[in-house]
This record gives C-alpha cells, structure tokens and sequence, in this order.
C-alpha cells in the first residue's frame, strides 16, 4: 500500500498544502484563518519529515515531527490566548487592524 | 634634627585648618594671633634645622625626608618629599622669618575688616605653600606648592572682591600666572621623558655628568624660565604684579614683594647644573631679560603716584637684577638679593601700610607730604629701608646689589651698564617717594579743608573716608603694626653681613658666609669670575656703584626737595610704556578676532561634523522606519521572500545540492 505511493506523492502533497497555507497566511485577514493556515505549513513540514524518513529508514525524522507538534501546540496556546485577549477588547478586528507599532 | 623638616610646612598648615574649623569663633584678633604662632613656630623648626644642618660636613649637608609615595604608576615614581639643603632652608628662613612679621603687623593693619579670620586663614594656606614650593624635593612637590601661591595670590588680591578692581586685579594675576604654569608643566614632561624622574637629585645629577644633551637642558631651562617670568613678575609676564596692589597691604609685602615672586629665582637656582649645561646663550636669555626688565620697571616707577605702585615696580625691577645675576652665574649673589630684597621691601611695604593705615586708606604720595613729624617710627624705618634699597653702604641692599653688578660686569659690560642705570634711577625713585611722602609740605592739610573731595583713586568708600578729611590728623600705626618695622629695619641694615666681600680689610673669618653656606647646592652652575677684569677692580666697581646711589639721591633732592629742576615724569612712563594697554589693545582687537575665529571653528567645524553625523543618522532612521508598516501580513510575506532568496542562493549560487 505505502509502496504503491511514492515519496514524491507525498512530497508533492507536502507542498501543495505548504503553498495553500502560505498563500492563506498572505491573502487572509481573519487572525484566526491565519493561525490555521500557519497550522497547515507546519504539517506540511511534518508530512516531508515523515514521508522521507520512511524512505530513508531513519527514525529521526519521525522525531523531530514530535518536536513540532510540541512546538505547534505551545504556539496555539499563546497565540490563541493573545487571541483573544485582542478580539475580547477589539471585536471583528483583523490584522491589519492591529498596526499600533508601524514607524 | 633634620628630619623634623615636615615640620616647617606642617604648623602653617595646621594653622589653616584650626581657623578654617574655628576661625569664626576665634574672631579678630585671637585667629591673627594663632596664624602668626604658627608660622613663628615653622620659623623656629627652619632654624633648629639649619643648626642641625650647620653642624653637618659641608658634603652631608643634604637629607631627604620622604613622608609617602604620591604618584606611583609603573616607572613613574613620585614622593611627597622635602629635601633639607642648604638654599631650601635658606628660603625657609627668611620666608617664615619675615612671614611672621608680616603676620604680626596684618594683625594691627587688618583690625575691624569683616573677614579678619578667613584673611588668616589664606595668609596660612600661603605660607603653607610657599614652604612647600622651597622644600619641595621634585618638580611636583614645587609645582604643588607653585599652584598653592598662586591660588592663594588669587584670593588675597582679590580678598576685598566686592570691589570691581579688586576682582579684576585676581583674576588678572591667575591668568597671568597660568601662562607661566604651562610652561612649568612642559619642562616637568620634558624632565620625565629625559631622566625619567621629577627629583631635583637625578636632574641635576645627570646634568652634571653629561647625560642630560645640551639640547634638552635648554629647552628645560628655557620652559623653567616662561614659568619664572610668570610667577617672578618679568618682562613679558610682569602685568600682573602691579595691578595685584589692590590686595591688602600686609598681603603686598609677604606675597608680592618678599616671598611668593623669588619663586621663580628659586626654581631657576635650583636647577642651577641644568643651566649651566644649555647652550650659552640660555643664561644669556636669562641675564639679559632680567636686566632690561629691571631698568624697565625703573622707569615707570619714576612717574607713578600710588605708593604701592612706586613699590610694585620697585619689586619687578630688584627681582631683575635677581634674574640678571642667575643668568651671569651669580646664584649666590641671586639668592643674597633675595633675602636681603625680602627684608628692606617688606619694610617699605609695610611702612606703605602704615602710612596708608595713618592717613586712613590714602595712597595717593601727592595728597602725603612732611609725615615723618607725625609718624617718627614708620619714616625712620622706611628711611632705613630706602637706603638699603638704592645702595647705600653699608645698608644690606649695597652689598647685594653690589655682588650682581660684579658678576654682570664680568659677563658683559652692556649688562652691566643696564645694571648701573637702574641702580641710578632705582634711587632717584625712591628718594622722590620718600621726599613725597616723608618730607616737604603737608598737602594733606589743604585737602583737609578743601570741601571739594579729592578724586578716589579707587572709587571705594567715598563718602566715610572724605568727610573724615574735615578733622583728620596723620597718626602712628599701634606697637603691633611698628615692632615687626623695627625688626625689619635692623635685618635691612645689617642684612649685609650675610655675605660680606673681601674687601676694606673685612677678615675672612665672616666674609662670604652665605657662599660658603649655600656652596654645595650652586658649586656646579657658579660662574667662576676669579680670572676677570672686574674681578680684580671691586674696589672701582664699589667706588662707581656707590656713585650712582649717591648722584641719584642728590638728584631727586634737588628735583623734590629742592625744586631746582622742574619733575620730569613723561606720561610714557606713568602709564608703563603703554605696555599694558598695547596687550589690552591686542587683546581686545586681533586676539579678540583671532580668538572668536578659533570660536567660530569650534562651533562651525567641529560642532558641525558631530551635529551633521547627527542629523544624518536622524535623517536616514526617518526614512528607514517607513518600512515598519505594522501589517502582519506584509511581514510574513518579506520573511517568505527571504527565505526563498535564501533558498535559491543556497541552491543556485553555491551549488549545495
């Protein structure tokens, strides 16, 4: 099964989902879409970490995916927290609302 | 005994201290009484030292008391440390001799003023510093108590300062006295960099054994003598000293007649091995500065009408024949002046005070006139004091003055005559004063009655002063103001004997004794004139000196006394060959000019490249900031272009892949 898919598969999976999300990240005011699309590049990283660490036969890749996901959720928490705290105070904001320390 | 030396600077400063801590309490006159304790007592060490000294080999007759190390930075290595010799006790002797008298004296002169103590409190600081100046085992410690004068000059000048004069004359003399300093300062670096050490020891050492280059011994000697000019009052530095009579009298005698202006004398005689190594014409330089100086400020006292004026040119004109008997290698004759110079003008400069305390802040001589009924001990002694100082034999001044114009006659003729002039007009000048003052008609008493007030030299205190006139009536200065008179009077006329010639038959037994004293300091810079002409012929160099006192006296007695011959005082010399106003004139026009010039480039030029720096940066972070839009998304999106420019370098420029 995993044979019939190529690495390239992934790897093309891998940044079609990057590029989504970084046009998302550009295009998008909604913080909260942009946190998403922020999620989805980094699971693109995490799909080639995996995909070329099968291919390789080297643990290592699948350990730094865990890196990641640890590193992915303290982001969600503070970001979401800042969050928030913003829309609580500012409803309906977007990001370009939030420019206070232009020069 | 020797070691004691600290001692001599240590009880004037103790003295300072108790008045600066209770001065106010101890008030007028209990603070002028612990003031002259003190340095009474630093005198009494200087002698018990000079007796402990005297009792030395001629050879040993040096001791160096070191209290504590001062600068020690890698090799440079300076001592706070007093060096006992024969001319620093020497020095030390007549500085706290006299000081005391004059102390004494200002005890009496300064009763009543408001600011009695904090006046002793400086005279201290003064001597203080005067005594470390002389005792001063370095360059440093000299230079430490070089400043200290100068300050206390400063202050003392200055000490009646509400009025405008009297600031001014300060600030004249600091400013003065700074350019001397700066030269002082050169030589102290030259000194270090070519001996590696401020000790007078190792100068002068390696100047007698030939280490020291002709060429650095000049240029020490010549930094050495800006300084001299400076704090010894000689042409081009002189300007200060006659306008520093606006301090207190009692501070004229000590500071700017006996003491604090030898300094430079001092200093020069010190480094005596360092001169006589220069080339030739240094000491040259030296002679022939002090001469024309002395016959320069002989001349301007001849029309002055302050008395202390008379007696501030008086003081640069002998501190010249000081500086042309240095130059002609005469450094024993130098330092007999000195002394004998500190005692007879510390008399007149005294008596000026208390004539000027008798006729109640007068000191105009034209409103003066036939004193001597009215204050018999001041004109006695001031008559003493004048005949020491024009020469008269056998008054300390004669045998002085007598021993410099040998010593410029067996160098040079031409000084020599520069040293007969002034010796002329040195007593012409003086009898016209003590005429004005002393003798002839009172022309105080017409003033007296005059409703018209006289014109105020000074513009202070009109009013209180002048309508004192109505019943005024010269009177004699208290026991405590003539008794240090008296003393000074004696030491004027016998101070001869300090260094009497061989001649007229006087024994060897007591004839130069302060050569003898003072041999193993100077034996190396000493011009040896055994083989000249004038050498040979004192008697007519006696002979001709003696005339010149005597035909200067008789001259001014027929001009004042006599009135046969019309005064002849040309406003040139009244105003000081417009020296001073040709400096004020350059000052205030080209200096001024070239001074606002050096201004303009400070505030243009170099202030403009720091502000420019400035306003650029500020110019350049205006524009940079532009590109902080605070758009999130815009950030992102430069970040990703980062990284792929990043990328492609990686990829395509360095070939990793």
């Amino acid at each position: 099964m995993i044979a019939a898919v190529g690495t390239t598969s992934y790897l093309l999976l891998a940044a079609a989902l990057f590029a989504i999300g970084a046009f998302g990240l550009l295009v998008r005011r909604n913080p909260l879409i942009m946190f998403m699309c922020i999620e989805l590049m980094l699971n693109a990283a995490n799909l080639t970490f995996v995909a070329l660490a099968t291919q390789l036969d080297d643990i290592n890749g699948q350990t730094a995916v865990f890196f990641v996901m640890v590193v992915a959720a303290a982001e969600v928490v503070v970001g979401l927290g800042i969050l928030v705290s913003i829309l609580r105070r500012r409803p309906g904001a977007t990001a370009d609302d939030l420019a206070e320390l232009k020069g | 005994m020797a070691d004691l030396v600290w001692l001599i600077p240590a009880f004037p400063l103790a003295g300072f201290l108790l008045i600066l801590l209770f001065g106010r309490r101890l008030g007028d006159p209990v603070a002028g009484y612990l003031a002259t304790t003190m340095v009474f007592a630093s005198f009494v060490s200087a002698v018990l030292v000079y007796f402990d000294l005297q009792s030395m080999p001629t050879e040993d007759r040096e001791t160096v008391v070191t209290l504590f190390s001062w600068v020690p930075v890698g090799t440079f290595q300076v001592d706070l440390a007093f060096l006992a010799d024969p001319l620093s006790i020497t020095m030390c002797l007549f500085v706290t001799g006299i000081g005391g008298l004059i102390h004494m004296f200002a005890v009496g002169y300064m009763h009543g003023d408001a600011k009695f103590s904090k006046f002793f409190l400086y005279l201290n600081l003064f001597v203080f510093s005067m005594t470390l100046l002389v005792l001063g085992e370095n360059l440093l410690v000299t230079f430490l108590g070089w400043e200290g004068v100068g300050t206390c000059s400063y202050l003392l000048i200055a000490f009646w300062h509400t009025r405008e004069s009297a600031a001014t004359a300060g600030k004249k003399a600091f400013v003065t006295n700074r350019v001397g300093d700066w030269g002082v300062m050169l030589a102290m670096f030259l000194a270090f960099s070519a001996v590696g050490s401020l000790s007078y020891s190792v100068l002068n050492e390696s100047a007698e054994t030939g280490e020291l280059a002709a060429s650095t011994a000049s240029a020490i000697a010549l930094l050495l003598l800006i300084g001299a000019t400076g704090k010894s009052a000689q042409l081009p530095l002189y300007l200060w000293l006659p306008d520093a009579m606006e301090g207190p009298t009692p501070v004229s005698a000590l500071i700017h007649a006996a003491t604090m202006v030898t300094g430079g004398v001092f200093l020069l005689t010190r480094i005596n091995p360092v001169i006589a190594v220069s080339y030739d014409w240094v000491p040259t330089t030296i002679a022939w500065i002090g001469a024309i100086t002395a016959l320069f400020a002989a001349t301007i006292a001849l029309a002055q009408n302050d008395i202390k004026k008379v007696l501030a040119y008086s003081t640069v004109s002998q501190i010249g024949y000081m500086m042309l008997a240095v130059g002609t290698g005469g450094y024993v004759a130098a330092i007999f002046h000195m002394v004998t110079h500190a005692a007879f003008k510390a008399l007149m400069f005294l008596g000026a005070g208390s004539v000027i305390h008798g006729m109640h802040e007068e000191q105009d001589m034209r409103k003066m006139g036939a004193l001597r009924k009215f204050m018999p001990i001041t004109a006695g002694t001031f008559i003493i004091g004048w005949l020491a100082i024009a020469g008269v034999p056998p008054f300390s001044g004669f045998w002085s003055k007598d021993e410099i114009l040998l010593f410029a006659l067996a160098d040079s003729t031409p000084l020599y005559v520069l040293g007969i002039i002034t010796a002329i007009l040195t007593a012409f000048y003086m009898t016209r004063q003590v005429i004005m003052v002393f003798f002839g008609e009172a022309r105080w008493t017409s003033l007296a009655n005059d409703d018209e007030a006289p014109e105020v030299a000074d513009g202070e205190e009109p009013a209180e002063t002048h309508n004192a006139h109505g019943e005024f009536k010269p009177h004699e200065s208290p026991p405590i103001m003539w008794i240090p008179l008296v003393v000074l009077a004696g030491l004027a006329a016998v101070g001869g004997l300090l260094n009497l010639p061989k001649l007229f038959g006087i024994p060897n037994g007591i004839s130069y004794e302060l050569e003898h004293w003072l041999e193993p300091v100077i034996e190396f810079g000493e011009a040896d004139i055994s083989a000249t002409w004038a050498y040979d012929n004192k008697y007519v160099l006696v002979a001709i000196a003696v005339a010149a006192a005597l035909s200067g006296i008789a001259l001014a007695w027929l001009v004042y006394q006599k009135k046969r011959i019309k005064p002849w005082e040309p406003s040139v010399f009244a105003n000081g060959w417009y020296y001073d106003a040709a400096v004020s004139w350059f000052m205030g026009k080209p200096g001024r000019e070239g001074f606002q010039l050096v201004t303009d480039f400070d505030a243009k030029i170099v202030d403009g490249a720091v502000n420019g720096v400035g306003v650029a940066v500020t110019a350049t972070a205006t524009e940079a900031r532009k590109g902080q839009t605070g758009y999130v998304r815009q950030y992102a999106g430069i970040i990703g272009i980062g990284v792929v420019l990043l990328l492609g370098w990686f990829v395509v420029i360095r070939g990793l892949l």
